[in-house]
């Protein structure tokens, strides 16, 4: 025991060490400056969040410390049953959790509470690093893939009933290590593109050049040019896409003429130049005798129906004030009593910082409590208001230096589980700051999750130490000598 | 298992994805935090209340030392309309005892911009001005239940002598005007209107503070901003002593009641005004705390316009009270000596036109005529002088010169006293009478009448006594002031300014002996004060609107002149009936503190009748 001690130390990452302490402390300070109130003395005050904090700090210290301690093969020869073990409590959870504003998702014990949810995506990342890691695994294979999506998705729909969407959104993160492993770029690019669709078809669905509606113009012409694209892509040909742009401006010429005459409905000249391109690829396809190149016309068809479904979706699937936090996230909602009010003031708590800030402790929109969950989901807040662009931005460049750390340290695992496990920490981290960031900023929709290590909160904390020190663990054994 | 370097290359991919969202973020950071500076103010906006801190008014002292006006406390309600929530009207209305229609009317008014231009629904609106301290008291056991309510502590005025209404001015709120013209104000301010109040605005208020108080997201007051280092301190006004003796201006209101005019008395030697009297007067305590508005609509409305200051707006025919100008400039220009004499038998009689005089002798000198107030003996001075063509080419060019020696000695223009308001008067120069004649078509006997103070002239009581004083220093007057001191400032350089007229002193002496002779031999003798060698002169002015004016003005002692004075009483009929036994009682008032036994009875004649009956306003 006393020599695998000295030799687990001298292993690990420092540098990921040194990062995550920074973090945390940094953090510990923000949760003190958010939760100050004036009459607060000190931040050993345990009766203070900030006080707390340390505490669930020292908890998370004693957690990584074990997790060092132990075998990473356990992890791996365990990852099934822990996996197995953790959507039991997941669906368990649904029917004892008290709830807690609409969501059944913290389990009371004695004194204190948690929350599965933020530790069940280290059974997931396991589970997913043990499945995609075995012999031969390829994710080419449609079964395997979609063994993989199970993985990630049955998680997702357990907590979605719990009703913590924000958290279960977490989930889709996963599609980015999908994609390391060999997941085709075309479903990640199709996943963000819809997103695109969806946001731009919907933001100007209300916007009328004339006859013609501007949101289905948009859709239509970015569908276009990937048709375009692809054909040429996949059609090595030359002159194809020349070709295809001559058919396209032909189009436009013409409905420009036509224009002059009587007001044209410019999405009609688009469904023209669509079909006429799509013909053109199916002529191509015959004769080539390629089947391949059926691909970018089905896109384009699966696109079409998708931008006519956008405003169904909208308006009859989702929710009420689901619609109302989209479209206050884009803008076409002014509604700052409301929806908007968290976000409006976390921009004015942020945008009154200015370069420099107003200082530590002199926060004035966190401090008199004008920004809501300023010490949880919205604690970026504390940081741009008290510590300006400066640190602000010194907070984002020390986390995408964590993140960078985290893609490197799974790059050089000889092993794919270690490779695989280490680019789920990485995704989550990602998601996560990409989401509460975003958030806070105005950019993305309000999704209520944490921003790692610096929200308060034990659970949050441990579930995101245990993620990353099981991945040190796993990164110090790589060598083979402990 | 083998690595598959192809999809290792997907690192960068990732990221470089990670490393566009950061640049995003960067940049939305930019904007908020740098390039937009709107979020500042928003952020100031939410958590600073801005409380103004008003400043105690200056206080006003007479010449005495004794306290004039001082300050009490009042409250204002406030409200912050935005954060007022879930309010319980009826409670609230019954705390401050007003009715649901008030309230309601009072919150229309505050949201209208043309009541109320600075209208804001983040920064505190009046709502109720000027609780007693037994009303606030009600309304703070109940205060914590009305979230947005503020209350204001504010400084209104409290008086030890309650007269000289208009003299003193009150305080108001200000109007959108009054925030145009100056950015000082803010909406629910005071500040002075009429009078001192208003004139010496600028010394009284003081500097407002500022208290910096944080306020909390649910409108909860959480101490003040960074301990109160930015909070601004605000600077007492200053105080102001009068050149006003409080006994004297209240003997003067007491004297003049029921009756409409005015008594300016000014001490010579330095032009401070030692009482103005305007009648019919009024409280000013009744223009302050809650009752101001009725109360000043009352005033506005009243028939006898006791919110007309008639010491300095009021704009009389001086009637004989001009003559002794008209000596002067006569003497000065060598149309008459003192001993000139000119022929009266029941007045001027030229080219059939003719001015009454009463009985007297015949033909009279320069002294007796002012002292028996002779119409025909000016009427002749005038008529020599601009016909004399040995000296003045035209009737218009002497005219010109007479009207120059008249604005020396005061009259035709403001004399500058520091009381808003002053009218000017009016003297006629010849281009008035050419416009009014046409050109050359006007001579001496056209306009006769301004040598015995009707026709076109007309003075305020103000110039009338501010001629008294010159006469009383023999040729020189100091514009008249009623503020003799201003704490930590030198009054204005214009109240020690001498001011010589156009005409030497020692004509002036003639004059003195002729208006002493008016009180011991002539229409004054009623005015004489034993020992004190009052001198004086008698006008009854005639005027179109009814009863003749009675008018006096006068100083005394004849050769250490301590005060002089007018006196104008309209419609009360001769001089000598009501403005010299008023003046002269003034006058003994000052000089001995005390009216002597053997006058009381006519200091009881005077205070007990009733002139206002004649002044031609009709009883509604």
């Amino acid at each position: 025991m006393a020599s695998r001690n000295t030799n687990i130390f001298t292993l690990i990452d420092k540098p990921t060490v040194v990062l995550y302490l920074l973090l945390i402390f940094w953090g510990w300070f923000t949760i003190y400056a958010a939760s100050y109130n004036f009459d607060d003395t000190s931040i050993f005050n345990f009766d203070g969040r900030a006080g707390k904090q340390l505490l669930w700090m020292g908890c998370a210290s004693v957690i990584a410390f074990i997790i060092l301690m132990l075998d990473t093969r356990l992890l791996e020869a365990y990852a099934y049953p822990i996996y197995g073990v953790t959507i039991l409590i997941l669906i368990l959870t649904i029917f004892f959790a008290p709830n807690v504003k609409g969501s059944h998702s913290w389990l009371v014990l004695g004194p204190v509470s948690i929350q599965p949810a933020e530790f069940s995506k280290f059974a997931v990342a396991l589970c997913l690093a043990r499945f995609m890691s075995s012999y031969n695994f390829t994710l080419k294979r449609l079964s395997n893939f979609i063994r993989a999506v199970l993985i990630i998705m049955v998680p997702l729909l357990i907590i979605v009933l719990q009703k913590e969407t924000g958290t279960a959104l977490v989930y889709l993160a996963f599609s980015l290590v999908l994609f390391r492993e060999g997941m085709s770029g075309l479903i990640l690019v199709a996943g963000i593109g819809s997103i695109t669709y969806f946001i731009l078809a919907l933001k100007y669905a209300e916007t009328f050049w004339g006859a013609t509606c501007v949101g289905e113009l948009i859709v239509l012409i970015l569908i276009n040019i990937v048709l375009m694209i692809m054909t040429a892509n996949k059609y090595k040909k030359r002159g194809t896409f020349k070709i295809m742009s001559i058919i396209t401006l032909s189009v436009v010429a013409i409905t420009g003429i036509i224009n002059i005459f009587i007001n044209v409905n410019w999405v009609y000249a688009m469904y023209t130049i669509i079909t006429a391109n799509s013909v053109y690829t199916l002529i191509v396809s015959l004769k080539s005798n390629s089947i391949k190149l059926l691909q970018p016309i089905l896109v384009a068809i699966v696109s079409v129906f998708f931008m006519f479904s956008v405003n169904y979706i909208f308006n009859n699937v989702l929710e009420p004030h689901q619609q109302s936090r989209i479209k206050v996230s884009f803008g076409m909602e002014d509604d700052p009593r409301g929806v908007g009010y968290n976000v409006n003031q976390s921009k004015i708590a942020i945008g009154s910082g200015g370069f420099i800030g107003k200082g530590y402790l002199a926060g004035t929109q966190t401090k008199l409590k004008y920004v809501p969950e300023q010490d949880t989901d919205f604690i970026f807040c504390t940081v741009g208001e008290e510590l300006g662009f400066v640190g602000s931005t010194s907070l984002i460049i020390l986390y995408i230096a964590f993140i960078l750390r985290i893609i490197t340290i799974s790059e050089r695992q000889r092993d794919a589980f270690g490779r695989i496990y280490g680019y789920c920490v990485a995704s989550i981290f990602i998601f996560h700051l990409a989401i509460n960031i975003g958030m806070v900023l105005g950019i993305s929709p309000v999704i209520g999750i944490p921003l790692p290590f610096f929200s308060y909160g034990g659970s949050s904390l441990w579930g995101f130490t245990i993620l990353l020190f099981t991945l040190l663990r796993i990164d110090a054994s790589r060598t083979g000598r402990i | 298992m083998r690595k598959d370097y192809n999809l290792e290359k997907r690192k960068y991919i990732i990221g470089g994805f990670v490393i566009v969202i950061a640049l995003i973020y960067i940049a939305r950071l930019f904007t908020l935090q740098i390039v937009d500076s709107d979020y500042r103010r928003f952020a100031e906006g939410n958590a600073f209340l801005k409380k103004a801190q008003y400043p105690s008014r200056g206080l006003i002292y007479d010449r005495e030392g004794r306290l004039m006006v001082y300050n009490q406390s009042a409250y204002d309600v406030m409200m912050i309309p935005r954060e007022v929530k879930e309010f319980d009207t009826l409670a609230f209305c019954q705390a401050i005892d007003i009715t649901k229609e008030e309230f309601d009317e009072r919150i229309k008014r505050m949201k209208d911009g043309r009541y109320n231009p600075g209208y804001s629904s983040y920064t505190p609106q009046l709502l109720i001005s000027q609780m007693s301290a037994e009303e606030y008291g009600r309304l703070q056991e109940v205060l914590y239940k009305f979230t947005g309510i503020y209350i204001q502590n504010r400084v209104i005025r409290e008086y030890k002598y309650d007269i000289a209404g208009s003299l003193l001015g009150n305080i108001r709120e200000v109007s959108s005007t009054d925030i145009q013209n100056d950015p000082y104000y803010k909406s629910g301010d005071y500040t002075g209107d009429l009078g001192i109040e208003k004139s010496y605005e600028k010394y009284l208020r003081g500097e407002k503070g500022l208290e910096i108080l944080l306020r909390d997201s649910k409108g909860r007051i959480k101490g003040e901003y960074e301990n109160g280092i930015y909070n601004e301190a605000p600077v007492s006004g200053k105080n102001l002593t009068l050149s006003i003796d409080a006994e004297l201006q209240a003997y003067g209101e007491y004297l003049m009641q029921n009756k409409i005019g005015a008594i300016v008395a000014i001490e010579p030697s330095s032009g401070e005004v030692l009482a103005l009297v305007s009648a019919p007067t009024y409280k000013p305590s009744t223009l302050v705390g809650r009752e101001r508005g009725k109360n000043y609509a009352k005033l506005v409305s009243n028939k006898y316009k006791p919110l007309y200051d008639r010491t300095i707006m009021g704009v009389y025919p001086p009637g004989s009270t001009f003559k002794p100008t008209q000596s002067l400039i006569f003497m000065q220009e060598g149309i008459i000596s003192p001993s000139t004499t000119y022929p009266c038998y029941g007045g001027f009689i030229s080219g059939g036109l003719k001015v009454g005089c009463h009985a007297h002798s015949s033909p009279i000198a320069m002294q007796p005529a002012l002292a028996t107030s002779c119409n025909a003996y000016f009427c002749y001075g005038l008529k020599s002088m601009l016909d004399n063509r040995q000296k003045y080419n035209r009737t218009d060019e002497a005219f010109t010169l007479w009207k120059d020696y008249m604005v020396s000695m005061g009259y035709g223009y403001k004399l500058g006293i520091d009381l808003p308001g002053e009218k000017r008067g009016f003297i006629p120069n010849s281009e008035y009478y050419d416009k009014y004649y046409s050109k050359g078509r006007w001579r001496a006997l056209t306009i006769i009448s301004v040598a015995i103070g009707q026709g076109e002239v007309l003075a305020t009581p103000l110039q009338i006594a501010n001629l008294s004083a010159t006469i009383a220093n023999r040729g020189y007057y100091y514009t008249p002031h009623v503020v003799k001191q201003i704490q930590d400032y030198e009054i204005d350089s214009t109240y020690t300014q001498k001011h010589t007229t156009m005409i030497d002193s020692k004509y002036y002496e003639h004059i003195v002996s002729g208006m002493r002779m008016a009180v011991t031999d002539g229409t004054c003798r009623i005015g004489e004060i034993p020992g004190k060698e009052v001198c004086g002169k008698t006008g009854t002015a005639q005027n179109p609107h009814g009863r003749d004016h009675s008018a006096f003005m006068g100083f005394a002692p004849k050769d250490k002149p301590e005060i002089a004075i007018a006196v104008y009483v309209e419609n009360a009929g001769f001089g000598a009936t009501y403005a010299v036994p008023i003046g002269s009682l003034m006058m003994e008032k000052y000089l001995n503190d005390t009216i002597a036994t053997d006058r009381k009875p006519l200091e009881e004649r005077m205070a007990n009748s009733n002139t206002i009956i004649y002044s031609g306003v009709k009883k509604h």
